[in-house]
């Protein structure tokens, strides 16, 4: 057994970088919008940069068809996303600005109609990993034998059913092209995600399903790009699970695994210094 | 111990007996896994999905000449509903098959999520819609569906009569951009349109079956032969009736309700649907916009409160006047009043 790939230092870095830019600009939008979801953002704000910090294969054209695809399941996370599509210049940075604001293609759900780079439309949560078994499926018809879809799913939204009978199926048609990160922040709307409804073990649930599943701190961009690197060919007939061990708020210490903070506005003092914090924590 | 292990085998069923496969054969009007594979062959990009139901649906026909484009999710038609969503996005055409009850109602939500707010070209082979499968119970019972489907924006909505219009409907509709929900019967259907000249169904255009003043009959499903029988009784006595098959329920056909309903003054409205939410409903909106309020109209349907009784589809369809008998009779009362 081989130790972990060598992740290169640039690219730990970039990732590093990017979180703190979805972090940044998720204070910026909110405070556009007057209110929003920071905390859901600020837990898998490593993870979302790490996918457009070289491990997606996606290109300049959005429509690519032969690209990966990504399904934000947890999808009001859209905030942490579009700063980072407007960076690849999908869409002109400038629509960040209008964020929320009436005819608006930003909101706080993406929308593959209004918004180049967004893969799928999402915001009912449990939906998110039939979509991409689908794509799965369909990416095996068409023969694009290395495009990976990855979906995005909160801990909490693991309550939903749909996901189970999407698990279940992802398994049963071989699909090695699908892989579902949990950003397991351990909360949900109301509180502790194993008071409120558990969902433990996380990992074992899917390997019931027929997943394979590695866990990892979602936090740590070298465990996130080492994880991604160890991937078989998206040719293999097994789903993969990455379970990330994140904490919901990380980054702005009294949002860290708060019960209020699941949607909440910052005035324009305390949106300074939470982007001073982030700042210094790099 | 010798007596326990002896086992009486029964004889092979006689030949009145069935099965599914037995089923199969009298399913005749279930033909859109024949017309499927055949548009299939022309089009690579249609794939079939169903929810465990391949020989109800008889997408198992499709199967058999393209099983490399045919899906089996087992039981989980939410999940079948998104999982097509994901497919089209990737550039496909799927046609998703299940009992209406199933992928309209408990798939609705995903239905209006992940395939018309996107506008998705997914196809919804929705069957043994209404009350069609008769003494499996409400469960099986789908008379709210329309109501869901017709207020949901991008989706287009078709009820084929018949195997003729199924074919006709599925052909017209397999370059629309976005999801189509077919209502579809048990498929044992009298063929209504193979006596019609081709092209007498036409897609968002009601069609007149019929031409009469006296009074206007709009069907639907089930409810189209047995309109069209009872409309050759009343003639005997007189009265002229216009039967119109309301087959595209949306977008739908406005100007043409209300045109007949206006000339004749009266209109009868009968589906295998609650009378609240489908095509009565729509008749309503249909003469209020046109500005024919004043036309006398009535109602045949499920009661607005009430589920079915239990019992074979052709007595429910008479207890709930939905046969040619009862269009006659409330036909006749429509025109005393």
């Amino acid at each position: 057994m081989s130790g972990p790939a060598a992740v290169p230092a640039e690219q730990v870095q970039e990732v590093r970088d990017r979180a703190a830019t979805v972090r940044r600009e998720t204070i910026r939008l909110i405070e556009i919008a007057g209110n929003g979801h920071y905390s859901s953002v600020f837990s898998c704000a490593e993870l979302m940069a790490a996918l457009y910090s070289g491990v997606m294969r996606i290109a300049e054209d959005p429509e690519w068809p032969e690209r990966d695809r990504l399904i934000l399941s947890k999808g009001h996370v859209a905030i942490g996303l579009y700063p980072l599509l407007a960076e690849r210049g999908y869409f002109p940075a400038d629509w960040l600005d209008g964020y929320t604001r009436l005819g608006s293609p930003l909101g706080d759900h993406p929308d593959m109609r209004r918004i180049p780079g967004v893969d799928f439309s999402s915001g009912s949560l449990g939906h998110g990993l039939s979509i991409g078994v689908g794509m799965a499926k369909a990416a095996r018809l068409r023969g694009y034998d290395e495009t990976r879809i990855w979906v995005m799913l909160g801990d909490q939204e693991l309550n939903e059913g749909q996901v189970w009978e999407a698990a279940g199926s992802a398994s049963h048609f071989g699909l090695g092209n699908l892989v579902a990160i949990v950003d397991a922040n351990q909360m949900g709307l109301d509180g502790m995600t194993e008071e409120t409804m558990s969902v433990e073990p996380i990992g074992g649930r899917f390997e019931a399903f027929g997943w394979e599943v590695v866990e990892i701190d979602g936090h740590d961009p070298e465990a996130i790009l080492a994880a991604a690197a160890a991937l078989p060919p998206a040719a293999a007939d097994k789903p993969r699970c990455i379970v990330a061990r994140t904490v919901k708020g990380k980054g702005v210490s009294y949002m860290e695994l708060s019960r209020t903070w699941h949607i909440g506005y910052l005035a324009p003092d305390d949106a300074a210094a939470a982007l001073a914090e982030i700042d210094q924590r790099g | 111990m010798a007596e326990l292990e002896r086992v009486d085998v029964a004889p092979e069923p006689s030949g009145k007996s069935w099965d599914l496969g037995g089923m199969a054969q009298m399913s005749q009007s279930f033909v859109a896994g024949q017309v499927l594979a055949a548009m299939a062959d022309e089009d690579p990009d249609i794939v079939v999905i169903t929810a465990d139901m391949k020989f109800s649906n008889l997408t198992v026909d499709f199967e058999r000449v393209h099983p490399d484009r045919f899906v089996n999710v087992g039981i989980a038609e939410q999940h079948m509903v998104s999982m097509a969503a994901g497919m089209a996005s990737v550039g496909l055409k799927p046609y998703i098959g299940a009992f209406a009850p199933f992928v309209g109602l408990l798939g609705g939500e995903q239905i209006r999520t992940d395939l018309a707010y996107p506008g998705l070209p997914v196809r919804i082979l929705a069957h043994h819609a209404g009350i069609a499968i008769g003494f499996y119970g409400t469960s099986h019972h789908a008379t709210e569906d329309l109501g869901l489907m017709r207020s949901i924006a991008n989706m287009t909505v078709v009820c084929p009569c018949d195997a003729t219009a199924t074919e006709a409907a599925l052909r017209q509709t397999a370059d629309l951009p976005g999801p189509v929900y077919f209502r579809l019967g048990r498929g044992r259907d009298v063929d209504v349109y193979d006596a019609l000249p081709e092209g007498t169904w036409r897609l968002g255009e009601a069609a007149v079956l019929r031409e009469g003043t006296d009074l206007t009959i709009v069907a639907n499903g089930i409810t189209v032969s047995a309109a069209l029988e009872a409309a050759a009784a009343l003639v005997v006595d007189g009265v002229e009736c216009s039967v119109i098959d309301a087959h595209t329920v949306r977008p739908f056909d406005r100007a043409t309700i209300a045109e007949y309903a206006g000339r004749s003054g009266r209109l009868l409205v009968a589906e295998e649907h609650n009378v609240v939410g489908g095509v009565a409903s729509a008749c309503a909106e249909a003469l209020v916009e046109h500005g024919q309020a004043g036309v006398k109209m009535e109602r045949i349907g499920m009661p607005p409160d009430e589920y079915s009784l239990i019992g074979p589809p052709t007595h429910l369809y008479r207890h709930y006047g939905m046969d040619a008998a009862g269009i006659e009779t409330k036909a006749r009362e429509l025109l005393a009043a």
